[in-house]
């Protein structure tokens, strides 16, 4: 049967065909849908969770895996990061059933901190990789990635990148996954991890890499085409550009495409540059393959000649970002006799643009959060300078999160200061805080990330007597990624309904001496909160509470009454919703300033938050049932 | 003509352009349904993730045989597929010398644009458009909205439109089909009557 499925899609499916048991992850873009996939075409048997972060998942794989049943976990490449030291250590104990780690990487980074290559992880950790370069053939890899992980026993890295993840083909799937098949552990000291058992394991793990780059130079994925003279060589989805931009040009080239990047497949990598005049190598992130082209110049027996191999390192091919057909064809253009393929129009003299960076939602209550904590702010520092007093602080700084908080960082809100990896920004106010006591410093977090990776620094800022305030967006759900359910939504991936995890009762078992409970659509009340907090010493925690509103069709929505309007522009101002814009001109008048027209709320948009109600100064916005 | 255009030709590139939360993702996903049930092949690619909220998005759509690459590399597109002026204007380096605009005509300004941070004004893009393209279509995807009763059926009118303009080669039976596999029942009414008043909107225009 066929059927139109996106990378990530293929990839569970594949995972389905291969008798997957158990499946683990943490949400990140691009990787989501590979388990929310796993978890709708569930046949039933199949033990399916979103973890609470990657580490936790990865070690859910390794356990099931030990007792013979195939398993996935997947994450981002960033999550990789986080689930290193489980990743690292499962490849000196081995598994018994499949275990393959999906990561998927970002080039760009289009939804990411890092444009880090998971190939040089595999090869850092030795861990076998896959590489994927479209939906079809990633379907066909995760497969091959479960049989050789097993029949080696050893975890595997299957690879992937945003364009293959999120690019959608037909592929041809089967109308039937296998059953539950058995596992049972069996208890043996190999289990277990010791210095002396990883010292021999660790020969085994060098020894067997020239046994796999063999193997992997017979591998059916790895391919040869063409006979041309000039060589290029390539991997993931730059293969699909590179099959773009030769269309009809076949015949002046030959191309290496390598699914397999560690352990490199040296002897196919060796036939295909012995039979080019010069290399260019197209890849995304970091120069892999270029570089284990170059190695195996380095390594070249007497008498062995090997052509000049272009790319990243030369500066022939840009060194960050994605890469393109037409980037692709550009270069060759420049490098070899044969003329560019694609052609780009230059359009010329364009009108203004729109610069539409990402933007909090419309009625997002996070909007609310950040503004009121904005208020709060400017409140204590002009009552301190009115009063005559030395301000308790002279500033207050914004730690962010990864996820929707991050859009908190635009105009006109303004209100991230810093922001470099989840949970961060609750240890860095911190650290902050202990080496510049004239700052006051804010943590915002969100519910999900707060179990993924907050509640370490919480424990953090009681343990250490840091002086700080931790703001957790509890919206209900992992909004950025696309409404995954964590531990204090009280459902699972399994759709199973559980006791919620109550982020108030972690916070006191933790033993944060003030904490508060605030609804951010009431600005009034949310400030009155945040300068109780601001007056207070130690760690103090407010949970922002009001759900996602991409979870709810709303039931009311703001209309601003252009009799009443001003066209004071402080609605647009001051909360920058996406709903409020100010009206068109009439003709034949420029209106003045956009900032100083009335405004018109966009029925489509708006929510009915009443957040732009309760800061207008002429009472124009009313609330109305939709 | 070259081998590599001949190849070209068998390959049908349409680049929906608009902002995150259109419905872009949804028309390009029936496109390709529509094509696989003309027994052709179909490749997509759009952004998802932290540009959806409320920020420029394209999906690509091609449709033929033997497709390389998810993405339209620019200069390769037939149709230009814009749920926004300024969005498609944004991406005319995309379109085929003599290609096709399909444009509807609302703007939505963006939060950049109300600060007074940029200038944009969508009419603008429209006149451009029209005085600089072979083909273009300009629809009232508003009134259409109004005329189903729901403002989420703009994607599927700009399927229509894009049924109606030809230069896909798919037939509207091929799109309706697609529809009744893709939508749940209680909307598909709706929809099949966006999709006939998006084609219309084209062909009232020819």
């Amino acid at each position: 049967m066929k059927e139109l499925l996106m990378g990530n899609e293929a990839i569970a499916l594949g995972a389905l065909a291969a008798g997957v048991q158990v499946v683990s992850g943490y949400p990140g873009t691009p990787s989501s849908e590979v388990l929310e996939t796993i978890a709708k075409r569930n046949p039933g048997h199949v033990h399916v969770e979103w973890s609470v972060n990657e580490k936790a998942g990865a070690e859910v794989a390794a356990g099931a895996a030990y007792t013979g049943a195939r398993a996935m976990v997947t994450m981002k490449q960033m999550g990789l990061n986080v689930a290193s030291d489980p990743v690292m250590c499962v490849n000196y104990i081995g598994v018994k059933g499949g275990l393959v780690v999906y990561v998927a990487d970002d080039p760009g980074p289009i939804s990411s901190q890092t444009e880090q290559d998971t190939r040089h992880f595999g090869k850092y950790a030795r861990i076998p990789v896959f590489d994927c370069d479209s939906p079809a053939q990633a379907f066909q890899a995760v497969q091959d990635a479960f049989s050789f992980s097993e029949k080696h026993e050893t975890p595997v890295i299957l690879r992937s990148t945003t364009r293959v993840c999120h690019a959608c083909e037909d592929v041809e799937i089967p109308d039937s996954f296998p059953g539950k098949a058995s596992a049972a552990f069996e208890k043996d000291p190999k289990w277990v991890i010791f210095p002396g058992l990883s010292y021999q394991n660790k020969k085994k793990i060098v020894r067997r890499e020239g046994e796999f780059s063999a193997e992997f130079s017979e591998y059916a994925g790895n391919t040869l085409e063409g006979n041309g003279p000039a060589g290029i060589a390539c991997g993931g989805i730059s293969y699909a550009y590179v099959k773009e931009a030769i269309r009809g040009l076949e015949e002046h080239f030959t191309v290496l495409k390598v699914a397999t990047p560690y352990p490199f497949p040296s002897q196919l990598a060796r036939r295909f540059m012995k039979q080019c005049e010069k290399v260019l190598v197209f890849e995304e992130l970091d120069p892999y393959i270029e570089d284990a082209l170059i190695y195996e110049k380095g390594i070249a027996d007497e008498g062995e000649s090997f052509p000049p191999v272009l790319g990243k390192r030369s500066g022939t091919v840009p060194a960050a970002g994605e890469l393109s057909a037409v980037t692709v064809s550009e270069i060759i253009e420049k490098e070899t006799s044969v003329p560019a393929s694609i052609i780009v129009p230059k359009p010329e003299g364009r009108p203004d643009l729109p610069v539409r960076p990402p933007v909090l939602c419309a009625g997002c209550p996070h909007r609310g959060s950040f503004y009121a904590v904005k208020q709060a702010v400017q409140k204590a520092l002009k009552s301190a300078a009115k009063a005559g007093d030395s301000a308790p602080f002279t500033q207050a700084v914004f730690h962010g999160d990864i996820g929707c908080y991050t859009l908190g960082n635009a105009a006109p809100l303004n209100m991230v200061d810093t922001c470099l990896c989840m949970g961060a920004g609750i240890t860095m106010a911190q650290g902050m805080n202990h080496a510049d006591q004239t700052s006051l410093n804010f943590a915002f977090a969100g519910d999900s990330t707060f179990f993924a990776s907050g509640i370490t620094g919480a424990v953090n800022a009681v343990y250490n007597q840091a002086d700080m305030i931790l703001c957790i967006l509890d919206n209900s759900t992992t909004a950025m990624t696309g409404h995954q359910p964590h531990p204090g939504m009280g459902v699972t991936m399994m759709g199973k309904r559980v006791e919620p995890v109550d982020i108030m009762k972690v916070l006191e078992g933790i033993g944060v001496p003030w904490i508060r409970e605030c609804d951010p659509l009431d600005l009034e009340g949310t400030v009155s909160t945040v300068t109780e907090a601001i007056h207070e010493s130690g760690v103090r925690a407010i949970i922002f509470r009001s759900p996602c509103i991409a979870l709810f069709k709303p039931k009311e929505l703001c209309v601003a009454d252009l009799e009443k309007c001003v066209g004071c522009g402080r609605c647009i101002r001051e909360i920058g919703c996406p709903a409020i814009s100010p009206v068109s001109p009439e003709p034949g008048n420029d209106g003045g300033a956009p900032s100083r027209r009335k405004v018109r709320i966009d029925p489509a948009l708006c929510t009915g938050c009443g957040l732009c109600a309760q800061i207008c100064p002429a009472e124009c916005i009313r609330k109305e049932a939709r | 003509m070259t081998n590599a255009q001949e190849n070209n030709n068998m390959i049908r590139s349409c680049l929906l352009c608009g902002v995150g939360g259109q419905g872009t993702v949804l028309a390009s996903r029936i496109i390709a349904a529509a094509a696989m049930n003309r027994g052709l092949s179909a490749r997509t690619a759009e952004t998802i993730g932290m540009a959806q909220r409320g920020g420029s998005v394209v999906s690509h759509v091609r449709i033929g045989h033997s497709i390389a690459s998810p993405t339209i590399p620019k200069g390769r597109a037939d149709v230009l597929l814009g749920f926004e002026p300024g969005e498609t204007a944004a991406c005319l380096d995309y379109l085929k010398p003599g290609g096709t605009v399909i444009v509807c005509k609302r703007e939505i300004t963006p939060v950049t644009a109300a600060l007074g941070l940029s200038g944009y004004r969508g009419e603008s893009c429209l006149e451009y458009m029209l005085a600089h393209t072979e083909k273009c279509y300009i629809i009232d995807g508003d009134s259409i909205c109004e005329a189903c009763g729901s403002p989420k059926v703009l994607n599927v009118a700009a399927a229509g439109a894009l049924c109606a303009c030809g230069e896909m080669d798919l037939d509207p039976e091929d799109f309706r089909e697609a529809l009744r596999q893709r939508l749940k029942p209680a909307l598909l009414d709706m929809n099949l009557l966006a999709f006939s008043l998006g084609m219309e909107a084209v062909q009232t225009q020819e």
